[in-house]
């Protein structure tokens, strides 16, 4: 079978959703193109609300809806929704204690042609600021299905990290998640590669594979939530190997690798921390996902190589 | 439940009624300023005749039940006009009055700016300007996709935005918006005290012809003096009746209204205010009050 597109997964999701719960709404920005919302629009014209090129006032506008009790899930891309809409997603939708799903899409190199000025490095660390905000990156289309699921019942709000583009399927229909529980998919004594994302969750399975090749046994950790983060999943397996890569498709600062080693720290773990992502003071470039990956040192030989480096 | 509100203006004796509320809003928030010695008075005090005209007249409210199903909204997008709000509400019987004096103490229910999470009877936290505009066209939009009361009358949403606050983006992003999805149950009022922080909105950014610009963004706009209670009332009425679109009323306004010492100056948008000026402000009101009474006999 072949892999199905992210977005269209959120898109089902959210129709699926709609008709039993009238409450659910989406507004777009006009990328509802980008987005795959289309499905929803034909299906529930009368809650489907497009702003224009205008992020803050989505955000607004959703905060709004929100407010009178309906469930918004408002998307744009994830440089407009978390660098250009930071402070209404901030004080409009968390800090009015409302609840709002904002849906950035097109996490980091992922963003491929629209290159560096539309390519989120830091939404996560932006977005990992923000008191009591669920972040989501699903790894799959059905952990898209669920984290629509999660935000639609969520008295909060929720960020959802989604790519767009057609994943594998890891997960079988209808798994379970929770935001706050990672998914443990390989189980291995000598490294723990902790993933967000579909692209870092899909490399970093990749780069056990290596690993196990040369006799290396990593566990992988698929997140699934940045916040709340498994504390509890990432010590166990820390404290397990001693030898930990965070896998992101993201800058270094402020995202997984932060969370991880901010985890570390404050346990005392004795283990080793090496960080896969976009350096500290690199801003994104243009090029295809492919390329991007590797300038950035995302793929599987690099996280293999980041985890041998600390044998 | 809420009741319906009136059709007709206001009569000679309902005006001298809300002139009193107005007078009595005025000192509740000077007082509560002056309790702590510094705050936004110039800017709270601008919007006095507004926030009582809607509380005591047009828009449909229980205050025994802050959260009516049936209510209108309200949104203070100028945030920093929260202890006008509240003297208001206070007022209105949402609030203990004897709460007022702790505005912005440590702890307090009353922050500088409004807060949805801590007041009642306040429907949007607000304080970034222009997002508390942006977030109440999206509530209008919400009272819209619920549709009419039983009564047949639509649930509106009001909301308040100062003149310095129209220099923000997300205003004119929610403008256009609200005017593309016809929302004619948001009736809104910018403050136009002709001052902002860093002076006259003419020298910081000059605003041009406002009713033109809503105009132009697909409303329908009316001016009128914000502080001449019978025109605002009669102002709100005409806005009432309008279909299709959004309506901004544009205020003619003085900064600091009331005030002697401020009026009309841009010091006044956050200044000191403590005992003797409180002291000093509270006897010019009652004065003007008298006169005012006088010339009406």
């Amino acid at each position: 079978m072949a892999d199905r597109e992210m977005r269209a997964a959120y898109a089902q999701a959210l129709v699926a959703l709609a008709a039993d719960d009238r409450r659910i709404c989406v507004v777009e920005a006009d990328l509802a193109k980008a987005t795959g919302t289309g499905p929803f629009a034909k299906a529930y014209p009368d809650r489907f609300f497009n702003v224009g090129v205008a992020e803050a006032n989505l955000v607004g506008v959703a905060s709004g809806l929100a407010a009178v009790g309906k469930k918004p899930f408002a998307a744009t891309f994830g440089c407009f929704a978390s660098r250009r809409a930071y402070d209404q997603f901030f004080l409009s939708a968390n800090y009015a204690g409302l609840s709002v799903t904002l849906v950035g899409t097109d996490p980091g190199v992922t963003a491929a042609f629209n290159g560096g000025t539309h390519m989120p490095l830091e939404d996560l660390a932006l977005m990992r600021a923000v008191p009591g905000l669920t972040i989501v990156e699903p790894a799959d289309p059905t952990a898209v299905e669920a984290a629509v699921r999660e935000a639609a019942a969520s008295d909060g709000c929720t960020y959802i990290r989604l790519q767009r583009k057609p994943a594998p399927d890891i997960y079988p229909a209808g798994e379970a998640f929770k935001a706050g529980k990672a998914k443990v998919l390989a189980e291995g004594g000598d490294v723990l590669l902790v993933a967000l994302g579909a692209l870092m969750v899909g490399e970093a399975r990749k780069a056990a594979l290596l690993l196990k090749a040369e006799g290396i046994e990593a566990t992988v950790l698929d997140l699934y939530s940045l916040a709340p983060i498994d504390r509890e999943a990432v010590l166990k397996y820390a404290r397990l190997t001693g030898r930990v890569v965070s896998c992101e498709n993201h800058r270094v600062t402020g995202g997984v690798g932060s969370a991880v080693a901010e985890i570390l720290a404050e346990e005392g773990a004795p283990a080793k921390l090496r960080r896969i992502g976009a350096g500290a003071d690199e801003f994104g470039e243009v090029g295809t996902q492919d390329w991007l990956a590797e300038r950035f040192k995302l793929t599987a030989p690099h996280i293999a190589a980041a985890a041998k480096s600390m044998m | 439940m809420t009741k319906n509100v009136p059709e007709t203006p206001a009569s000679q004796a309902e005006l001298k009624e809300l002139a009193a509320r107005a007078l009595a809003v005025r000192k509740g928030c000077l007082e509560s300023i002056a309790s702590l010695g510094v705050g936004h008075i110039g800017g709270s005090m601008s919007v006095v005749e507004a926030l009582v005209a809607l509380y005591f007249r047009h828009m449909r409210l229980d205050p025994a039940d802050a959260k009516a199903a049936d209510r209108d909204l309200f949104v203070l997008s100028k945030g920093h006009a929260g202890p006008a709000l509240y003297a208001t509400l206070a007022q209105k019987g949402y609030l203990d009055r004897g709460l007022l004096p702790t505005l912005n103490k440590g702890g307090t229910r009353l922050p500088s700016h409004a807060d949805r999470r801590l007041t009642p009877g306040v429907d949007m936290s607000t304080g970034s300007l222009g997002q508390g505009f942006s977030a109440a066209s999206g509530m209008a939009l919400g009272l819209k996709m619920d549709g009419p009361r039983p009564d047949g009358t639509m649930r509106r949403c009001w909301a308040i935005i100062g003149d310095g606050e129209s220099d923000e983006g997300q205003v004119w992003e929610a403008a256009a918006f609200a005017a593309h999805y016809k929302l004619d149950n948001f009736i809104a009022f910018t403050d136009f005290n002709k001052y902002q922080i860093d002076g006259s909105t003419d020298e910081v950014m000059r605003l041009h012809d406002l009713v033109a610009k809503w105009e132009a963004f697909g409303w329908a706009a009316l001016r009128v003096d914000g502080h001449d209670l019978a025109a605002l009332d009669a102002a709100i009425l005409k806005a009432r009746g309008l279909k299709g679109k959004p309506v901004m009323i544009v205020l003619d306004t003085v900064k600091a209204k009331g005030i002697p010492a401020f009026e009309g100056k841009a010091e006044s948008h956050n200044a000191p205010f403590g005992a003797a000026e409180l002291a000093a402000t509270l006897a010019a009101l009652d004065a003007a009050a008298e006169k005012e009474a006088q010339h009406g006999r």
